[in-house]
């Protein structure tokens, strides 16, 4: 049953803010880049398999990163992958979204110390929105992930920041 | 099927001085050290003879011994830093015979200020690979080789070789921090 659905007892007019209409389709479809790095993309595939079932939140992974929303880096982040995830993150269309996934790509992981060519942390190249501990995270860990993410994007304003920097009128 | 030492006595007296010696006394199995510059034929040879057949290169690794002398340097921006002078780097061959059930492993080092092996992917094609990360983590050349690039690090990765023990990772690679 959908969200509206046998709410009304004759047809209406539903009133609601551009902003939270905005919000509520964009966290609501969270088309993810089809893409992945390492041991964390086996749980990423797992989550997205009908068990975990990612689809019930509206995340579906889509061949292209000109038609995605949101970015999960799934593993190890070497030097030369590195170059890549920017190019892919650049080629998406705003808004965008990042999930790290995994202490690989939250800071390093296990290469942290003797690893020549891995980046400690994805985001030493691109804006992270939810880090995922875990090495393997467990596909539970990656839903409580992408629900942090909702909730983050349900509070975004669409409202341009004031001269402060601040969203809504300065005190 | 045949030992170690039976290849070694028929090996040594079809190539003579490029058989350098059979290792019995390491806790690992007796391996055959060789001379860097022939190893091509002696694979050939090994591959081809009908007594041997070994048709299966298992793997292909480079390593390095570390035995050179120990230099720290006293100035500049490198002061302390431990670089090693001399000495060998190694690569070790493991040999299958798929036919008659036996195996064996060669041993050739190289000088380690100028590192040259002759390729073997002439008797195993499989060798290209092995060799081109022997190549792209010790920096041995391989004279011969068909292609040798670097295969697992960034083609313009002008830092080293990783896995010499001697290696100092960059501060930074195309404007990314490597260290922690």
């Amino acid at each position: 049953m959908g969200l509206l659905d046998q709410e009304f007892t004759e047809s209406n007019i539903v009133i609601a803010k551009t902003e939270d209409l905005f919000n509520w389709a964009r966290l609501s479809s969270l088309w993810q880049v089809g893409f992945g790095l390492a041991c964390c993309a086996i749980e990423m595939m797992a989550t997205s398999a009908s068990h975990y079932d990612f689809d019930r939140f509206g995340v579906i992974p889509r061949p292209s990163p000109r038609q995605s929303d949101v970015i999960i880096i799934s593993g190890t982040v070497t030097l030369k992958m590195a170059i890549r995830v920017k190019r892919l993150y650049e080629q998406m269309p705003d808004p965008k979204y990042v999930i790290s996934m995994g202490s690989c790509a939250n800071c390093g992981g296990p290469y942290w110390e003797h690893g020549y060519h891995v980046l400690k942390g994805v985001d030493r190249v691109i804006p992270v929105d939810v880090y995922v501990p875990g090495c393997p995270p467990r596909p539970e860990a990656l839903l409580e992930g992408l629900l942090k993410l909702q909730e983050k994007i349900r509070n975004e304003s669409i409202v341009k920041p004031n001269k402060s920097g601040f969203v809504g009128k300065s005190a | 099927m045949k030992t170690a030492e039976e290849i070694f006595n028929q090996l040594k007296e079809k190539f003579g001085n490029a058989i350098i010696e059979l290792k019995t006394d390491k806790p690992v199995e007796p391996f055959i050290i060789v001379n860097p510059l022939e190893v091509d034929k002696i694979c050939l040879f090994l591959r081809n003879d009908k007594d041997l057949q070994f048709d299966s290169l298992m793997n292909l690794s480079g390593v390095d011994d570390a035995n050179g002398e120990k230099v720290k340097s006293s100035e500049g921006e490198e002061k302390g830093l431990e670089t090693i002078k001399g000495g060998t780097l190694s690569v070790y061959y493991h040999l299958d015979s798929t036919k008659l059930k036996h195996k064996l492993t060669l041993k050739a080092s190289t000088n380690r200020e100028k590192p040259e092996v002759v390729t073997v992917t002439e008797a195993w094609k499989g060798a290209d690979w092995h060799e081109r990360e022997a190549y792209d983590m010790y920096g041995i050349i391989f004279l011969n080789h068909p292609d040798l690039r670097r295969i697992l690090m960034p083609y313009d990765w002008e830092f080293g070789y990783p896995l010499r023990k001697d290696y100092k990772n960059p501060e930074f690679y195309q404007g990314m921090k490597v260290p922690y």
